[in-house]
């Protein structure tokens, strides 16, 4: 135990603008020398920018940065090293064509020649080795090893370099389960050698597995301090998920028709053979609003692709109507023919060419049908009579067909794809982070479209971060946490505390 | 240094840029036209003179224009689905000897039927050298960029073989085919336009330029007008997105690939059928590369290009002209001039759209 | 021992041919390992040629030709830099824009100051580098059969810049694995960002990189001007540049197998030119164009992977931008 005087590290009013975006606003943070320290928060919510910030790959607009207790000015990655600060980023800075002990050195070779500094760096990778128990081949091809050992060659470049605070961006986001532990393990022996951690995370169960404090944030703000013995996962949850006026959405309560789609055992697995997917089944009924809740980056997006067929599961088995989904059926194409429409999660990089015209985003995907033009040939007049009449239905603003779609607002960008999907009458509906940067007013009409095309008997799936509004649009809600769905509530019959529990993978049998 | 992409008007960015860009690189090379102790000023008179200051002068003018529109077409096509064809030389020249050989093997059969066959068999040449590339991209991961630019020196290793062992003309030390017959060949303008009471001198120019301008107006329906040229554009600015609209990349890159290999079979059209009467070697002459820089400064659209191809004709036939003159400035400082283009509107566009952008901030504080 | 002759005058001829080759193959190897494309090497052998013809023929030095020839060389590099490193343009677009350049600009310039259609003087005495006999050459062709023979008609007797090329091939593979400088440039043509997290500037050494590879690419320009022929040539190149560009390639983006590359192409070529036009017992004419045709379509054999794997650096054309 140290007595720890000043703290390792204290952030002060600390904000950084990304154009139109403000990434963090105001944000204060201190850390115990020492210490593990957790940052929980949903994507987006600022804790990378901040962290870049401490980093110095951005410099912040305003606010201080103290290490130690002495303010310091960090304006480069070469300031920050001297501050003794090092950093394992999401995507690991590592040279995947060199050696282990070459990329420990990179940056610190210590002289010209690297035949010194490379002797001088196995010599210190041994005493590391025993230190902390960091086992590893000095002369490894770094692109030739697991991701977990990948981690460490990361780690030992920090340690390699003298740094006292470390600090860990999803270190488990590419870790399979065991690998997790190994680097609890190894995160507890860099406490007991008086190192400070910080770990970012958005899993609520390595916050309350290794942290000694934890701070919340949510949308660029710090909204809590909080000791880690003294808080729970569902309590945490509610904190990154934010508590706001409820959304208020008119819905009468419906006779669920036949089944649609239905999943049965998806998986899907990524190149390095991690499962992004295990496992997952549901059905979709006629007139049914599923809504998929968790924590961004648990498979929701997996199982969306994998649905709208621009993902080929590994294992399961999809059918639509009643009819199984061969590998020919999975293609968007056919899916749409067979009334399975998508709005996609990430409107401006797959659902709409922001550099086209806001008529030609309103037929994307729908550019073969004959409506659109005679035989091989697209008629621009029949386009923008089409996009005309969409965006007057939908209240697209301004309803200039002929207009680029960058310069489009977000939730306008948002109608032109709901118009474009929902107008031919699907049967299904996949939907993702339908009110995603979209304003207020566009929110709730876009609600009640949805509602409307359940009402009219489509079977719809959602999948959004917003819990508030899965909750409000949901027949039924579905959780999922690490590529698996983790329980299944109606609606009317669950709040949030009880769905955080799922989300924070707490499954039934546990609880 | 800046990360932000600048955002212009469309105007600005359709027209203003170029013209910028195009306006810099000519002081560029007024510059080398002073360095060699000419005046400049003396230099663009006699070019513009050369080349528009006559009924020979224009259509010699538009006559080079004809394999700028080819070229340029080519390399814009391939740019729409985000490809980089550098291999037009080698297209061209394969189409070449497609046409050739449809004009020497198919000679008994009428003219009518001969000149479509073998316009059809350029047009194929081309397609297939451009289609191994968009192929080996699209199915074997080899980048388009490199293996273009490999197959133009096959392609005219190929032609001297051809033309030294097997389809020369026999008995002649040239490495030429034999002449094709003369219903083989395609009208020149002064014989087309004589019935309709317009005398032109003899020049080159011939009846390509007129597919060239038919090419001009299908490529915009194609590209603007089309289901496949909706795919292609797709593809080019957005590959995710054309997966989710159920556009295959693959597919798209082949394709294109190979319509930008037809287009540049154009070339080989206007120089041998056209021009040249048969096939000689190098008949390709730059023109390939040059599309490149008719493409970057017409901003991959149509209109854009017809007006770059007729700059850079109005630059080769100007300087043709302008040698006879001035023995110190050759033909090659076309070849600079289409290489500070593709410098300054291609690589550099970044800056001058900064240089635009900030004398448009002036413009509206002034 | 006619056979012994033959071989070694093919051989001698072959390492002539592959020099600049060699050179423009380095080149291609430093800027591209820093994540550079160059496919302006042609462009820039040809601007350092026809430098070097002027500067050789107006200095009546061979050295000052040389200097010439890669401090133009280096200038090109300098614009391919400024557009691909600092306004992060497109890296090919650039190189396309350089060769052309280079093109015209050597034969009007050429045409203007000497006017025989873009070639330069002929060159003679000091502006020519002489060849350089190695110790014992002759007196090891008299007393060792084949071995003695082939030391001094390919090893001896080249011009001071071959031997300089070759050293660079060393040079390049010292200073790649065994430098500071070295693991910094192959790291970043590989991951810029890993580079820029370490506190080292990318633009800095891709800057190195790029003014390195104009250094080499003027060592070949000048070779061939120089040292090969007697002055410049309109497009004396010849293609020679994409040569280097396909060893590279083949060679995987190393030193040591480039080297091999290129020897491997110069000996083609060697052959190409002996075989014109004899008919070998057996075979008949050999269509010489199918041997020159040979690296390029070896090449895409290659890059298809028919045959082999080619990684290239997996940064290279990428400008480099910090993410958000």
């Amino acid at each position: 135990m140290t007595d720890a005087p000043a703290p390792a590290i204290e952030l002060v009013g600390i904000s950084k603008r990304f154009g139109a975006v403000q990434a963090n606003r105001d944000v204060s943070l201190s850390v115990a020398a020492g210490s593990i320290h957790g940052i929980v928060g949903e994507n987006g919510a600022g804790k990378s920018t901040l962290m870049s910030i401490l980093y110095g790959f951005y410099e912040a607009d305003s606010g201080e940065i103290r290490i130690g207790g002495t303010p310091r000015a960090i304006r480069s990655s070469g300031d920050a090293i001297a501050a003794g600060i090092g950093m394992v980023h999401q995507h690991f800075m590592l040279v995947e064509t060199l050696s282990v002990v070459e990329n420990v050195v990179l940056g610190a070779e210590g002289g010209a020649f690297l035949k010194g500094g490379l002797a001088n760096a196995r010599a210190e990778l041994a005493r590391l080795s025993q230190d902390y128990g960091l086992v590893i081949d000095p002369d490894a091809i770094v692109g030739e090893l697991s991701v977990g050992l990948q981690q460490r060659v990361e780690i030992l470049k920090s340690l390699y370099r003298g740094a006292d605070i470390l600090i860990l961006d999803e270190p488990t986001a590419v870790l399979t389960p065991p690998e997790a532990d190994q680097l609890f393990v190894l995160l507890r022996a860099l406490k007991r050698q008086g190192k400070t951690v910080i770990l970012i995370t958005h899993k609520l169960r390595e916050i309350m597995d290794v942290t000694d404090a934890v701070s919340v944030m949510r949308r660029g703000e710090m909204v809590a301090h909080v000791r880690t013995s003294q808080t729970s996962p569902p309590e945490l949850a509610e904190a990154m998920v934010g508590r706001r006026v409820l959304l208020r959405v008119e819905k009468e309560p419906r006779q669920r028709g036949a089944p649609v789609l239905e999943a049965v055992g998806i998986s899907v697995t990524d190149a390095r053979g991690l499962a992004l997917l295990s496992e997952a089944s549901l059905t979709l009924h006629a007139g049914e609003i599923v809504g998929i809740a968790g924590v961004a980056g648990n498979g929701q997006s997996e199982l969306l692709d994998v649905l709208a067929g621009l993902t080929a599961p590994s294992r399961g088995v999809i059918r639509l109507n009643g009819q199984i989904l061969n590998a020919a059926d999975r293609k968007p194409a056919r899916l749409r023919e067979l009334g399975l429409m998508h709005i996609p999660e990430d409107r401006q990089k797959a659902g709409l060419v922001t550099a086209f015209t806001a008529a030609e985003n309103a037929i994307l995907g729908y550019q073969h049908e004959a409506a659109f033009g005679a035989g091989p040939f697209l008629s621009p007049r029949a386009i923008a009579a089409h996009a005309r009449e969409a965006f007057a239905a939908y209240d697209v603003r301004p309803p200039d067909p002929a207009l680029k779609t960058a310069n489009f607002s977000g939730g306008n960008q948002q109608k032109i794809v709901l118009a474009r999907e929902i107008e031919r009458a699907p049967k299904v509906l996949l939907v993702g982070q339908p009110t995603r940067g979209v304003d207020i007013g566009a929110i709730e009409f876009i609600h009640r479209r949805l509602i409307a095309l359940r009402d009219a008997g489509v079977a719809i799936l959602l999948v959004s971060v917003e819990l508030e509004e899965v909750m409000a649009l949901s027949d039924r809600i579905l959780c999922m946490c690490g590529g698996r769905i983790t329980g299944e509530r109606a609606a009317e019959a669950t709040d949030e505390r009880d769905l955080g529990l799922l989300m924070a993978g707490v499954t039934e049998r546990a609880a | 240094m800046t990360a932000a992409p600048i955002t212009l008007p469309r105007w600005a960015d359709a027209g203003l840029v170029p013209l910028v860009s195009v306006a810099a690189a000519l002081v560029v090379a007024g510059l080398v036209v002073i360095g060699i102790g000419e005046s400049p000023l003396e230099a663009t008179a006699l070019l513009l003179r050369g080349s528009l200051g006559s009924a020979e002068g224009l259509a010699f003018t538009l006559y080079y224009t004809t394999n700028f529109i080819f070229t340029g077409l080519a390399v814009a096509v391939a740019f729409h689905a985000g490809l980089f064809n550098i291999g037009g030389e080698g297209q061209a020249t394969i189409a070449g000897i497609f046409a050739a050989l449809a004009c020497l093997w198919l000679a008994p059969l009428p003219g009518i039927l001969l000149v479509p066959l073998a316009i059809l068999a350029a047009a194929a040449g081309g397609a297939l050298y451009g289609f191994i590339p968009g192929w080996l991209q699209a199915t074997r991961g080899s980048h388009v960029v490199i293996t273009t630019i490999m197959l133009n020196f096959i392609a005219a290793t190929l032609l001297v073989y051809l033309l030294v062992e097997k389809i020369g003309k026999p008995g002649s030390m040239q490495p030429e085919t034999p002449d094709f017959a003369k219903h083989a060949i395609l009208t020149p303008m002064h014989q087309l336009l004589a019935p309709l009471g317009v005398t032109l001198p003899a020049t080159p120019l011939n009846s390509a330029f007129l597919l060239a301008l038919a090419c001009l107006v299908a490529v915009w329906a194609l590209i603007f007008r089309s289901r496949l040229g909706y795919a292609i554009r797709t593809t080019g600015a957005n590959p995710r997105a054309a997966a989710y609209a159920g556009i295959s990349p693959a597919r798209i890159t082949m394709v294109a690939m190979a319509i930008s290999g037809a287009l540049a079979g154009g070339l080989a059209v206007n120089e041998a059928m056209g021009v040249q009467h048969r096939l000689v070697l190098d008949f390709t002459g730059g023109y390939g590369f040059v599309g490149i820089a008719v493409a970057l400064m017409g901003r991959g659209h149509p209109v854009g290009v017809a007006l770059a191809a007729f700059l850079f004709g109005i630059l080769y036939q100007g300087g043709a002209e302008l040698s006879f003159d001035k023995p110190t400035i050759t033909r090659d400082m076309v070849v600079v001039i289409g290489g500070v283009i593709i410098l300054f509107a291609g690589a550099l566009d970044g800056l001058f759209r900064r240089v635009v952008a900030s004398g448009l901030r002036l413009g509206r504080v002034l | 021992m006619e056979w012994v002759q033959t071989l070694a005058v093919i051989l001698d001829s072959g390492v002539r041919l592959s020099i600049p080759l060699l050179c423009a193959a380095m080149a291609g190897l430093w800027s591209e390992r820093a994540g550079v494309v160059d496919i302006g090497l042609e462009g820039k052998m040809l601007v350092a040629a026809f430098a070097a013809g002027v500067i050789a023929y107006q200095s009546g030095s061979a050295w000052a030709g040389l200097g010439a020839g890669m401090l133009a060389a280096i200038l090109l590099s300098l614009v391919h830099g400024f557009a691909a490193i600092t306004w992060r343009g497109n890296q090919i677009v650039s190189g396309v824009a350089i060769n052309m350049l280079a093109a015209g600009l050597t034969v009007i310039l050429g045409n203007a100051w000497y006017g025989q259609g873009g070639r330069t003087p002929s060159l003679e005495g000091a502006a020519r580098f002489p060849d350089i006999a190695l110790p014992f050459a002759a007196a090891a062709r008299q007393s060792i059969p084949v071995i003695g023979t082939l030391y001094d008609e390919v090893v001896s007797g080249h011009a001071a810049l071959v031997y300089l090329a070759f050293a660079s091939v060393a040079l390049t593979a010292f200073v790649l694995k065994r430098t500071r400088f070295g693991l910094r440039l192959r790291a970043v043509g590989e991951n810029p960002a890993a580079v820029d997290t370490a506190g080292i500037s990318v633009a800095g050494l891709r800057y190195a990189a790029v003014v390195i590879c104009g250094a080499l690419c003027g060592l070949g320009g000048t070779y061939l001007a120089v040292s090969q022929s007697a002055g410049f040539l309109p497009h004396m190149t010849a293609g020679k540049g994409f040569i280097a560009l396909a060893a590279v390639i083949f060679a995987n983006w190393r030193p040591v197998p480039a080297l091999w590359a290129c020897l491997l192409f110069g000996m083609l070529d060697a052959v190409a030119i002996r075989l014109q036009g004899v008919s070998l017992p057996g075979i008949g004419l050999v269509p010489v164009q199918a041997i020159q045709a040979l690296p390029y379509l070896m090449t895409i054999i290659l890059l298809a992977g028919f045959i082999g794997r080619s990684t290239p650096p997996k940064a290279s054309g990428l400008p480099y931008v910090k993410e958000r």
